[in-house]
Formats: structure tokens, sequence, C-alpha cells
């Protein structure tokens, strides 16, 4: 590893990231040249709609997208703890390898939306939790139901030894994603992924949810990749984010300048849609016209030219819009920005 | 002052529930528990609250989806005579059918597979009204129109149709029948934001054309606030706080609304919020906890609160303001600021 990357050195880093899935007469590039990195305990957030592909990419880092899915493209991973991880891509990895194994459950882990199916209604939550446990830390079985029960009390669920026994159906909602938080978390992941973690749950549960994966960041400096619908939780735990339209990330920065600087206009559609408590009421809301069309036989037009209300004519729907460098950490993918960005010398 | 509407009094809801035991009688679940408001003709009343309080019950029980344990819903139809259609059969109830609709949360499975948008949307039409092939054309292609759909696709099968274009779908179908009343549960959760916003906006613009009254079950108060007149709470089959929107989000009389509005996120970074995290979750409606049924979850409660339980009581002079709360008026709850509509 390289001496002056040594703080801010991207744990994974997401290089031109395509995933192409064959369907009877067509190819459908669900995710289309994406680029991403995620720096040591901070949390990437990825905001998108449905069918944006924003769970495929967060799945392809962990290898587990359908057979039909052809993944190009390179996702490096530095791991510090371990010393045959340093840099690997994890494309090059067999999915069903010893070196996949190895990162997955224990230096990349996962948290699923649906808590109700992500978990088997067949064994009992410590054997569930357990399983992970196992497999990557330890052989002993009474060690390994103590580091159970001490994530069960670490993710707030009471009565531990107890709860331990029971089955998925007899948590509710809420406590079933803390012990799929608990299961991912049990073996001290260097990265986690949430793939829209909280949809499924109450806002007072989803707040409790939010907090508590906040806690075990900072616990256990872990990073956090965290897909998600909700512009509201991406300002509430992210520190970077990329907006994700028809497979291409079309604008990346932090939380703070994509709010109070956003520069694609879907991502200034997409702010303004948000219907916002403490914002005007019996208002329209200012809507995006139009739907996400099929990524089935794309030209080279921009995904969200349909749909824009500053497109340029002759321009964003003829060529690749080529990403931009705002400033440092901003950048976006819109010709609006082409003249301006040109003078930096940036391309 | 616009007319009443419908006057839901004391509706009663109870779920037999098998019981575990075997020979043991059920035990009724009661789902709802003295529901009672008024609407008004024109207006939006939001109801709220975490799910498993009822909402969707409440819901249907108006709508006649289910039928409700006991109280009555007395609906003021137009030459001035009020009817209690609670409690009448289906084939009574069938000539009101057409003024109470309602447009479900998921677009999805609310839309026949098998059916062509076509007959979805006309199929109500048929149903309440005696009209000729030429006359059922045009309404549709009226409707098809107002709903932002496309007439010349109507005869295309749900698949085809994108989430928010089946929503409209949905909302077509409540609305052919020229409704007084729709029930609309969770009709935008399931869609994208910038969908959403659109189906809120069609929402907005057909009652503004129309006059239609809502009653609008939501989870998501962002966007009750954009869309509500008056907003009732739940909590465990109970309306626990009720008030004009602007009144109860920004002085909150019921530390559980209170804790639901710090709840939601804002999107918005430069904010700094400090939140009520409710510890705890819904207590079970089989089983509902003694005196104030939110009491476990309270971060004010006191020895009176778990003993005796507080009423919906009204708690301002001015403004109509109920809450259930023993210290509605003491506690000075934090809520959110509206800002008012001048600066469009």
């Amino acid at each position: 590893m390289n001496t002056k990357e040594d703080f801010g050195t991207p744990l994974l880093s997401v290089e031109d990231l395509r995933i192409s899935i064959q369907q009877d007469d067509h190819v459908l590039h669900a995710v289309d040249g994406v680029e991403f990195q995620i720096k040591k305990g901070t949390t990437l957030g990825l905001v998108g709609e449905s069918g944006c592909g924003k769970s495929l990419t967060s799945r392809s880092i962990m290898q587990l997208n359908p057979k039909e899915c052809e993944t190009q493209g390179q996702i490096v991973y530095r791991s510090e703890k371990d010393k045959g991880l340093q840099h690997v891509n994890i494309l090059d990895l067999k999915p069903t390898g010893k070196m996949m194994r190895s990162v997955r459950g224990k230096r990349i882990s996962m948290i699923f939306q649906e808590p109700m199916t992500a978990l088997s209604p067949l064994y009992t939550i410590g054997n569930q939790i357990m399983e992970n446990i196992l497999i990557h830390r330890t052989k002993n079985k009474k060690e390994a139901k103590q580091i159970a029960l001490d994530m069960l009390n670490k993710v707030g669920i009471s009565n531990e030894e107890k709860r331990f026994n029971q089955y998925p159906h007899e948590f509710s909602g809420g406590m079933r994603q803390r012990v799929m938080i608990a299961m991912a978390l049990s073996c001290n992941p260097e990265l986690l992924i949430a793939d829209e973690p909280t949809t499924a749950l109450d806002v007072t549960i989803q707040a409790q949810v939010m907090e508590l994966m906040k806690d075990l960041q900072k616990d256990l400096e872990m990073s956090i990749l965290l897909v998600t619908h909700d512009l509201g939780i991406i300002a509430e735990m992210c520190d970077e984010v990329a907006v994700m339209y028809l497979g291409k990330i079309v604008e990346k920065a932090p939380v703070k300048e994509i709010f109070n600087n956003p520069k694609h206009p879907y991502t200034k559609g997409l702010i303004r849609s948000m219907p916002k408590l403490g914002g005007n009421k019996n208002r329209r809301l200012e809507s995006i016209e139009g739907t996400v069309p099929l990524a089935i036989n794309m030209s080279n037009q921009c995904g969200f030219y349909d749909r824009c209300t500053q497109r340029i004519e002759g321009e964003c729907d003829k060529q690749r819009v080529p990403n931009y460098q705002v400033n440092g950490e901003h950048s976006v993918r819109c010709f609006l920005y082409k003249n301006e960005m040109e003078e930096n010398g940036h391309v | 002052m616009s007319k009443q509407i419908l006057n839901v009094k004391n509706i009663n809801k109870e779920f037999k529930v098998k019981s575990t035991k075997l020979f043991s009688r059920p035990d009724p679940v009661k789902v709802l528990k003295d529901i009672s408001f008024d609407l008004y003709e024109g207006e939006t009343l939001s109801i709220v609250g975490e799910s498993g309080c009822g909402k969707t019950t409440l819901g249907r029980c108006i709508a006649k989806g289910v039928e409700a344990t006991s109280g009555e819903v007395i609906y003021h139809s137009d030459a001035d005579k009020q009817i209690d259609y609670l409690h009448m059969d289906k084939q009574e109830f069938k000539q009101f059918r057409k003024d109470i609709q309602m447009i479900f949360q998921d677009p999805y499975s609310s839309l026949s597979p098998r059916m062509s948008v076509y007959d979805i949307i006309t199929e109500p039409l048929i149903t309440n009204f005696n009209l000729s092939k030429a006359e059922v054309d045009k309404k549709v292609s009226e409707i098809a129109e107002k709903t932002g759909l496309n007439a010349s696709y109507l005869r295309r099968y749900p698949h085809a149709f994108s989430g928010g274009q089946r929503q409209r779908i949905a909302i077509a179908r409540a609305l052919i029948t020229q409704p007084k009343i729709i029930v609309c549960d969770e009709a935008v959760s399931a869609l994208d934001v910038s969908i959403q916003a659109q189906i809120i906006n069609l929402l907005i613009d057909l009652q503004k054309e129309f006059g239609i009254t809502y009653i609008f079950i939501s989870h998501d108060l962002s966007v009750v606030q954009t869309i509500s007149d008056k907003v009732a709470v739940m909590h465990l089959g109970k309306i626990v706080e009720m008030a004009d929107v602007e009144e109860i989000f920004n002085h909150p009389k019921h530390p559980y609304t209170e804790a639901l509005l710090s709840a939601v996120p804002i999107p918005d970074p430069n904010v700094e919020k400090d939140r009520i995290i409710l510890d705890g979750e819904v207590p079970n409606p089989a089983n509902p906890p003694t005196g104030c049924e939110f009491h476990p979850r309270c971060p004010y409660k006191t020895d009176k609160c778990i003993s005796e339980r507080p009423d919906l009581t009204q708690t301002d002079e001015e403004n109509v303001h109920l809450s259930a709360c023993h210290y509605a008026n003491e506690l000075h709850l934090k809520g959110v600021k509206i800002a008012n509509e001048g600066n469009e």
C-alpha cells in the first residue's frame, strides 16, 4: 500500500462497473459505468428511484447478483485487517470460492430491506447469528454463543438469553432489523452495505435503527454504503452522496454540497419534489414529469433527456455525457456544466 | 364554512383472533375504539399513525370494505338527507357505493391483471349506472385526460404500465363514478419520490376541480402536511390527537405526535435535530397497557398516566384541538414550523 494515502484511502473503489442482463430479445444495461469510492469510516449514500440500478450495484460488491447478470469493471477492495486482501478486485474472485467467502460476511456485510424475508423462519435467531460467527471467527460453540449474545445486547435487544432461542416470527419488524444488524456486524466488518435498511419500518422505529447504526459505526469504525431512495435518511446519515439515474451516477458530492448546491437537473428535481416537513402547506409540489425509461437499446443520449427541463437539443441527445468535476469532490454528469468546467481544465 | 358530509360516531371494530389454547373461546381484539369525527365537504382529513394502529381498518370501515362492530357513519347525501349506512346490507348500500370510493396502496396488486385498463376503469360505471356504450366511452376519455392517462393505451393490460401510471389508473377508477368521498389508503407510499409528487399534485388538482373530500391514510408526515386540512393521529385503535394541520404540526399536544414529528428525517443536512427516540415498540393491541396506552413509551409519564385513561378532549378555546393526554396544556411540546402559503 502507498504510504502517502494513509487516511482517506478508499476502502473500496468501484471502477467502471457495468451490469447487463440478457433478456429474451434484448440486453438491459442496468448499470452503466458506475464509479465511486468509499473511504474508511465514512458513509456513502447511493440514492435513486426504483430501477436505477442501485441495488444491483450494491449486490455486485458481494457478488450476490443472479447468474443472468453479466458484470464487468473493477471493484477494488483494500482491506486493512486482512493481509491477503490488501488489494483485490472482487469481480476477479470466484463467487463461490474461498477468497470470496472470506470477504463476504466477514469483511463486507450486508443488511437487506425486508427483515421479514431475510431471516429464515426455520432457525432460531441465535442459530442464525451464530452461523456467521462459527464460519469466520471461532470454532468453539460456547464462545460463538457469547459473541452472539453480546451482539444482541449491543443492538438493544433486552433479555437476550431468552431471545436467543426464539424464532423470527416472535420478533416485530424493528426487532428483526436489529437482529439483521447484529448478524451483519457480528464479525466486525470493515464495510457494511445497507440496502434500504429502514424502508419497511415505521418512522419511530426507523429513527431507532438509524441511531443504532450511527452509534455502531462509531464503535466499530466501519464504512457504510447506504442504498436508499429517501433523501431525508441521506441527509442524516451520509458523508457523501452519489445520485443514480438509469444505471449511471449523475452527480456525486459531499452531503452538504448536494443539498446546498445541487447541479444536475435530476438532483434538483428530486430535492424539490420531496415533500418537506416544515415546508409550505397545501401547495403543489414540483414534480419531475414523465417516468424513468427502460434501459433497453439506449442510444448515446443522456438518460434524463426526455424528462429534463434544461436539455440542450443537439447535444444531450447526441453524445455520451462525460463526467465534469465541479470542484475537488463534486462531480456531475451534465452538459450544462461543460463550458464552466472546461475552463478549469477538468474533463 | 362548508357543509358537513360525514359524521363518524363511535366506531368500534373487533377482530376475533384464534386463541392459542385448545377449546378456549376466541379473544376479540379491539382494533378501533370509539372513533368519532366530522368531515366537511372538500376538505382532506389525514389519518396518521404507526403500522398496526388501525388506520387502514378505519378507512375500510368507512368505505364499507369491512363491517364495523358498532357505531354510526352518517352520510349527508345530496338532498339534505342523512343516512347511517354503516349497518346497511350490501344491496341497500349499493346506491351509495358510487359516492364513496377507495384508492389502495399497492398499484401492483389492486388492479386485476386479467382486465384491460378500459375494463378496470369502466367497471364501477357499468355496475352503478345504466349508460349506453357511447356515454361510457365519453366518460372514460374524459377521466383519462383528467388523470393524465393516454387514451390510446386504454386497451392495454396493467402489466404494461409503470407504478405511477397504475396509480393513475386506480385514481381514474375511483373517480369515474364522481364520488363525494375518496378514502386514499397509503395511496402514494409505494411510489418513487418524483412520481409521488406527480400523484399528490394530481390529487390536489382533482380535489379543487370536483370538490372531493379525501380521507387520506398515511404514515408519512411530510406528505400529510402537503395535502391535509385536518390531521387525526391514531395510536392503538384510538384517535389521540386531532386538529388543523398547522395547529397540530406547530403545537402538538400529545407526546406521541411530538415523537412522530421528530422522527421524520429532514432532507436537509444543515438542520441539527434533537430527536426524541421512543424506546420500545407499539404495545400489543390484544393486551393493551393500563391507563394511557402510550405510557410505556412516553417520556413524560407520571403515575396518573399509568392508572387513569385520558379521554379525547377539547384543549383549546379558539381552535378545535382535541388531545387525549392528561397534560395536554401543561407540556409544551415541540412541533415543526409550517411556513405560510404566502411565500410561494
